[in-house]
């Protein structure tokens, strides 16, 4: 285990975790603000990749697909909260959870329907193609840097939009107290479809940049939809912030864990029988994490208190 | 002595026990059905819809295990699909050994499995009785969307366990060449097999009734309709919710076992957190918190699963759109729509 | 010398800068009705959440009958005999009055985990849960779901759920709250009649009924008891004239 590869795990694991973010943040706003728990977040991602690609495919300009991914995304997303999900916002979280997973298989069986099983193209944009040498003699792939740096500045952009502006106000008062800021007179309406928007694009805009790195199929939003749910309630659901320091945590840990552990096991297990292990327990590793701090923290790190 | 409708739903100790009210027709009927279908289609020589019966049967079973714990105990378990797999990893296992011949799990003094339908039961409701209680007892210290989070954590856990342990298949799963043995019984005959999971799904529906109408189930109810009032009536929730969530996992974990055997196959896709969704969806299509919901939900489902499969094969589509509307439109599930006012509030 | 029933001593907690419960000392001796009166935000839910178990204390302590209450679970203090009635009914509301009150039954008579026979016509849980109800009043509403009550209906329930357990106090949170006068007279004349049997420590806004119901007054403000004695005491007090009878209490 080198410094280098050390190095370049780690930020691979940043990385991870500046998409899971993207996906988390959304998913604690809506829940933070609504109080209600979507499970076809992994449907806006999923949209936001499908269109990103074939616009490129269109088009031939990555950034131009990547700007359609995420209103596309955000689009969806609002007619989806208008038709169905804000009929939801007074039901408990069972029919939620239901009514959510019927809304996954509608998009993912849909999808299916339309662009068929077998994955779209989309590739890295030429301008972001290519390394970059980095400390500890890493070569690291720059597409993946500029990742981290766009989600450096949708962090800021969040907490710039949440402390300093007018509608970043009115969530945070939401947050605390649903029913007032309705007596108060604010248009919960349009605000619960914003925030809800909001949320549907920054999941299409991760799963518009990751479906460069990895295929675009349908059902690719799934399992990101987990670790987001697994970071929101370490972090704290509501909480951006615990959004935030979750997502980060949960991209390293996972990361560095599946490289790790297996040789953790080498030391004392022969290498087939290490590896094995060292691969089960690493996939099993971020859920440890998670039942470990709602034992001492039942609310997540950051909790909201309402 | 008045006795609203209300209170029937939503009382299980009230149901009444000679005279049958309208909720007691429809479960007597879809019982009937079940049984006049199979014998039907085994008559007519259609084993297959022998077996598609026999499929609804065990779906239910498993949705009774998590009727128990979410429509009647009010925890909201997204984990399910843990046990299911468990009680079916039993059932593969120890058919693996007894044919191998090998202690079970590779570990000496363990028996070289079984093929006996009755060891591989008990031993699939101990363990999963075991897994119960320590995912319990983790998870019941939250509440909310916290403990719909865990329990799912804990399910997909064990998923990737299974997924990376090769000697049982991993992500291949694990066939099971001839189905488990009971005493002389043909257990490969599709009629005796429906007959056999027939008989256990009437065995934990009236353990439940039995259960739901005692002390224990009175005190289940309340924990779910006020905590506060229990706890101020001088009953700790907790172990109540444990010991309940206990045996739902036990009940579930018999279904996956029957699961594994009427498939002659157990894999991962019985661990997966959309197993999951699915047994939580059968109890809502039937009606929460109904004893019988989930045979309704399971009939309905296993029913649409076989003729919009036929259809398209993009039948899952249609099956988002039908449990969409249900949740919308028909918020009591089959029963409340046809047996009257919603228990689920 | 009567030993207290219900002794609190020292209660102390603090929110944060907020002194909320101030070393507060109060106890309710048999055969009487203790009232804890004052201004709205004296710290009398805190303290109710203290006694009853929600809220654990900084520091003092809390005893039942000579029996520690500290870090004892609501139901543990429940079992101990620590009846208690809430502000805002907090009953099974689909479930029948009788249902409601049987649960306490079942709770008196020990394990809940009986798996075998139905609770339904068991008369044995069927029929203290009656006599409760007749001693309430209640008797033609014992089917009735909880939904369907009246507001002074739902008090009573209330107090017959806590009746039930054969508590040795009982903690009733401003159970005058809401009633019209008549509910509020039959209240108060139930009151008059179970303090022989077992004491109560009342929480009340209602200056009529306290005067007339109080053995022994205790008032509550900013988090401490400045003041103690019967109704005439407390009516002359120049202290709690200033901080709480001045203001209009209608």
């Amino acid at each position: 285990m080198t410094l280098s590869l050390l190095f370049e795990q780690l930020l691979n694991g940043l990385q991870l975790g500046t998409m899971l973010f993207l996906m988390a943040s959304g998913l604690t706003l809506v829940f933070g603000v609504m109080g209600l728990i979507n499970l076809a977040h992994g449907s806006f991602y999923m949209t936001g990749a499908f269109v990103t690609a074939w616009v490129t495919g269109t088009t031939g300009n990555f950034w131009v697909g990547l700007l359609a991914g995420m209103l596309a995304a955000a689009a969806v997303g609002a007619v989806v909260e208008f038709a169905v999900i804000r009929r939801l916002y007074h039901r408990d979280h069972l029919d939620q959870v239901l009514a959510t997973f019927a809304l996954i298989l509608i998009f993912s069986e849909g999808t299916r329907w339309l662009y068929g099983s077998s994955p779209l193209w989309l590739n890295v944009p030429d301008s972001l193609a290519g390394s970059v040498m980095l400390p500890f003699g890493v070569e690291y792939p720059l597409y993946r840097l500029a990742i981290i740096g766009m989600g450096v500045l949708i962090a800021m952009g969040l907490y710039l939009l949440i402390s300093r502006t007018r509608l970043g106000m009115r969530i945070r008062a939401g947050e605390n107290d649903r029913e007032m800021i309705g007596a108060l007179g604010v248009d919960i309406s349009t605000l619960y479809t914003l925030v809800f928007a909001l949320g549907a694009g920054l999941a299409g805009l991760a799963g518009a940049t990751i479906g460069a790195l990895q295929s675009v199929q349908v059902g690719m939003g799934e399992p990101v939809l987990i670790l987001a749910f697994v970071v929101i309630v370490i972090g704290g659901i509501g909480s951006i912030k615990g959004a935030l320091v979750g997502a980060l945590l949960v991209g390293v840990v996972d990361t560095l864990g599946r490289v790790l552990l297996p040789d953790l096991f080498k030391l004392f297990m022969e290498a087939s029988a290490a590896s094995g292990v060292g691969a089960a327990i690493a996939s099993m590793l971020i859920y440890i994490l998670m039942a470990i701090i709602l034992i001492f923290k039942p609310n997540g790190l950051f909790a909201v208190k309402h | 002595m008045t006795q609203s409708h209300s209170l029937t739903a939503t009382d299980p100790a009230r149901s009444a026990r000679f005279r049958l009210d309208r909720e007691g027709w429809i479960s007597l009927s879809l019982l009937l059905i079940l049984v006049v279908g199979a014998s039907a289609a085994y008559l007519a020589g259609e084993s297959f819809f022998v077996n598609l019966a026999t499929r609804m049967v065990i779906i239910a079973l498993a949705g009774v295990g998590l009727n128990l714990a979410l429509g009647f105990g009010g925890m909201v378990s997204f984990g399910h699909a843990a046990y299911f797999g468990l009680g079916g990893y039993v059932a593969g296992i120890g058919a693996f050994h007894a044919f191998d011949m090998t202690p079970a799990l590779g570990i000496p003094f363990l028996p070289n499995g079984s093929d006996q339908l009755i060891p591989l039961w008990l031993t699939a409701i101990a363990l999963c009785g075991l897994l119960a209680y320590g995912i319990g007892r983790l998870s019941l210290g939250t509440s909310g969307v916290y403990f719909i989070m865990i329990t799912l954590a804990f399910a997909q856990m064990i998923y990737y366990f299974a997924i990376s342990w090769p000697t049982y298949g991993g992500e291949d799963g694990l066939p099971i060449y001839i189905r488990n043995q009971l005493w002389g019984l043909n257990t490969n005959n599709s009629l005796v097999f429906f007959f056999l999971c027939f008989g256990l799904l009437m065995l934990a529906l009236s353990f439940c009734h039995r259960l739901l109408g005692s002390r224990f189930g009175a005190a289940l109810t309340m924990a779910r309709l006020n905590p506060v009032r229990l706890a101020t009536s001088g009953v700790e929730p907790r172990p109540i919710k444990l010991v309940a969530f206990v045996i739902s996992g036990m009940i579930t974990g018999l279904a996956g076992a029957l699961f594994a055997d009427l498939n002659g196959f157990v894999g991962t896709s019985m661990l997966d957190w959309h197993r999951s969704g699915e047994i939580m969806v059968i109890v809502i299509l039937g009606g929460v918190g109904r004893l019988y919901g989930p045979v309704a939900g399971a009939m309905l489902f296993v029913a649409m699963e076989f003729w919009l499969g036929g259809l398209t094969e993009y039948w899952q589509f249609f099956l988002g759109l039908v449990l969409l509307a249900v949740v919308l439109f028909a918020r009591g599930g089959v029963f409340g729509l046809l047996a009257g006012r919603s228990r689920h509030e | 010398m009567n030993e207290a029933v219900l002794s609190i001593q020292n209660l102390n907690k603090r929110f944060g800068a907020l002194h909320a419960t101030k070393e507060v000392s109060i106890n309710v001796m048999p055969g009487e009705i203790h009232a804890l009166i004052g201004p709205n935000g004296a710290g009398k839910s805190t303290l109710i959440a203290q006694i009853a178990g929600t809220l654990p204390p900084d520091s003092g302590s809390l005893w039942l009958d000579g029996q520690s209450l500290d870090s004892l679970s609501v139901a543990a203090r429940a079992r101990l005999g620590l009846g208690r009635s809430f502000q805002v009914s907090s009953l099974a509301e689909s479930l029948s009055v009788r249902r409601n009150v049987m649960m306490a039954v079942q709770a008196l008579q020990g394990s809940s985990f009986r798996f075998w026979k139905p609770v339904n016509n068991d008369a044995s849980l069927r029929e203290p849960a009656d006599a409760v109800l007749a001693q309430m009043a209640l008797t033609d509403r014992a089917d009735t779901p909880v939904a369907e009550l009246s507001h002074g209906e739902r008090r009573q329930v209330e107090v017959a759920c806590a009746l039930a357990l054969k508590p040795k106090v009982l903690l009733l949170d401003e159970p005058m709250a809401g009633l019209g006068p008549e509910g509020t007279a039959k209240l108060t004349t139930l009151l008059e009649t179970l303090k022989h049997q077992v004491p109560i420590l009342l929480i009340e806004h209602d200056m009529d009924a306290v005067f007339r119901l109080a053995d022994r007054i205790s008032v509550l403000v900013a988090g401490e008891v400045i003041a103690h004695g019967n109704s005439d005491t407390i009516r002359n007090d120049p202290n709690v004239r200033e901080a709480y009878l001045g203001d209009d209490h209608a």
